[in-house]
């Protein structure tokens, strides 16, 4: 017993000690005072150095986008950093590319703030507000997609174009132990500022889908973050608009097609939607009642693996561009917004060039 | 163990040398020996860390592990005075040195997780070495490793352009240099015996 008692109280005083000591090192040695911090040759702020870049970013309510919380694994929080951020890191180097290096990309997570710096992020990004909010639906699509509308309940409202994307984090569950945050497109209108849809796939072994599929239910409370992406429909130009997706790549296509509606946007749209059989379509009502409100838009499933009674078009999305485009009536051209996994992506951005759209026509959202 | 101190600093770096007579700390050996700088650098920091450590845990074991009987506690314990030693050697020379902190790069953390440290612990322990004997044979493990590791980046750069077959490059000759370093260092044993 004493044994037993002796060994926990020497461990114990042993750790405690050891971390003061760690304590009052971060407190002094680590201590680089205040700093300051310019953004984009304008926006002056001072920030507490010894922090990371992304981190004094959150502090000033800068939200850029990073998958992983600072942790440098996912890669996406990539800022140019002018001045004072100190050599490139090796935990940097396998996501930055030699052009990134180059022109001064870094990754906001690992450069640490030890002098004054000065960096540049899109200008869009000061648009970027975190949320708080409430699902208050959440229903299967299919056994593995859901739905999600999710009110927005502390006042702001979510100001967004039709295609871009929002991150939801996922708190610590039991099987997960960090905050992360996973990037979903908004499936609703941007005129509701008050609320967003989200459509969100299961991914086996996926920390958000697997929170949002399993832990997730009505009336829990949210955090996310957004706006961000530049997959939005283009309102300068009077194209046909070709839309191609599959799976839960409909969502930033609902989005746009809603946004559509509401405006009466004359354009000529159509819809491509692959999936294997008939029980992975879904919103199938929703697009009906889409073509007969909007101008001139349809939608056209696609199945792979249909039954026999199917009577729409089989295969792939790929074989239905090359079957159903056609050539712009309006004299405007074409424009092509693909959403999905990279295979079909790429599969269908080959497609497309070959019915001779030109690449900067093709806009796309790879899921990863 | 009456053995004069300087006898185990010299042993520890020719007879005994923690990565030739032992093999222990091989990761960064063969990980960071591309260059002479960078791995005079670490070298510099793991003796810096070895002296510290050493003179700690003998501390920490003789004052108070032993007295209360829990010797078995050892691992953890050396453990975790290395982690927090480490944890403070990294955050001044990040403050203070910048330059070697960049070039270190991520190796400095994994000092914490190199066994050529925790070993120095565990043979002073099981040798019953006195605080001065400690003191010696953790200075000569860091000088010791040191010594090695510059001597194979040293190797390393002059038979970079060397026509070395395929299977073979990087860590197969790097581990092939290290045999031959330690046969040369068998030379010398015949020096000084600590054991």
């Amino acid at each position: 017993m004493t044994t037993i008692l002796s060994t926990v109280f020497i461990i114990t005083g042993i750790t405690t000690g050891l971390a003061i000591v760690i304590t009052f090192a971060n407190a002094f040695i680590a201590d680089y005072g205040e700093k300051k911090m310019i953004i984009n040759n304008d926006k002056e702020y001072i920030v507490e150095g010894g922090k990371s870049i992304l981190s004094a970013l959150v502090d000033q309510k800068i939200f850029i986008p990073s998958a992983c919380g600072g942790k440098g694994s996912c890669g996406y929080c990539k800022c140019k950093v002018n001045e004072g951020g100190g050599p490139v890191l090796a935990t940097e180097m396998s996501y930055l590319t030699e052009e990134d290096v180059e022109n001064d990309i870094r990754l906001s997570c690992q450069v640490k703030i030890k002098e004054d710096v000065k960096i540049e992020i899109p200008e869009e990004l000061f648009n970027v507000k975190q949320f708080e909010g409430k699902v208050v639906f959440s229903k299967d699509l299919t056994p593995k997609i859901k739905h999600l509308r999710i009110d927005i309940t502390d006042g702001q409202e979510i100001e967004f174009k039709a295609g871009q994307y929002v991150q939801l984090l996922a708190p610590p569950y039991p099987g997960n132990a960090e905050e992360v945050f996973r990037a979903y497109s908004i499936a609703s209108s941007p005129s509701e500022t008050k609320s967003i849809d989200l459509i969100i796939g299961y991914v086996e072994e996926g920390i958000v889908t697997t929170y949002v599929h399993e832990h997730l239910s009505e009336g829990d409370e949210v955090l996310f973050n957004g706006p961000f992406g530049d997959f939005y429909l283009n309102e300068e130009t009077g194209c046909d608009i070709y839309m191609v997706a599959v799976g839960t790549g409909i969502a930033p296509i609902r989005s746009i097609l809603h946004y559509m509606n509401e405006k009466k946007i004359e354009r000529k749209a159509r819809f491509f939607f692959g999936a294997r059989t008939q029980d992975d379509l879904f919103m199938v009502e929703e697009m009906k009642r889409l073509e007969e409100e909007m101008y001139d838009f349809e939608y056209i499933p696609v199945l792979s693996r249909a039954d026999d009674d199917w009577e729409g078009e089989r295969g792939r999305v790929t074989d239905l561009v090359d079957k159903l485009m056609e050539k712009s009536d309006s004299g405007e051209g074409r424009e092509a917004y693909l959403c999905g996994g990279a295979p079909m992506i790429d599969s269908t951005e080959k497609a497309l060039l070959g019915k001779g759209l030109p690449e900067e026509k093709i806009l796309y959202d790879k899921f990863d | 163990m009456e053995i004069n101190p300087f006898t185990i600093l010299i042993a520890s770096i020719f007879t005994n040398n923690m990565i030739l007579a032992n093999f222990l700390g091989m990761c960064s050996f063969i990980a960071v020996s591309k260059e002479i700088k960078t791995s005079l650098g670490l070298g510099q920091a793991v003796t810096f860390v070895l002296t510290g450590t050493s003179v700690i845990n003998y501390l920490v074991y003789t004052y108070i592990l032993e007295p209360y009987g829990l010797e078995y506690l050892r691992f953890i314990v050396f453990i975790i005075t290395i982690a927090t030693f480490v944890q403070l050697v990294e955050m001044i020379i990040e403050r203070y040195v910048p330059t070697l902190y960049y070039s270190l790069g991520i190796f400095l953390p994994l000092i914490t997780v190199n066994c050529a440290i925790l070993g120095v612990s565990l043979f002073m322990v099981i040798r019953e070495y006195t605080l001065l004997q400690s003191l010696a044979f953790g200075i000569g493990s860091g000088l010791g490793w040191t010594l090695a590791i510059v001597a194979l980046a040293a190797i390393r750069q002059k038979i970079k352009n060397a026509p070395i077959p395929k299977g073979l490059q990087g860590a197969g000759v790097t581990l092939i240099i290290t045999g031959l370093m330690a046969l040369a260092f068998i030379g010398l044993s015949g020096v000084v015996t600590i054991q």
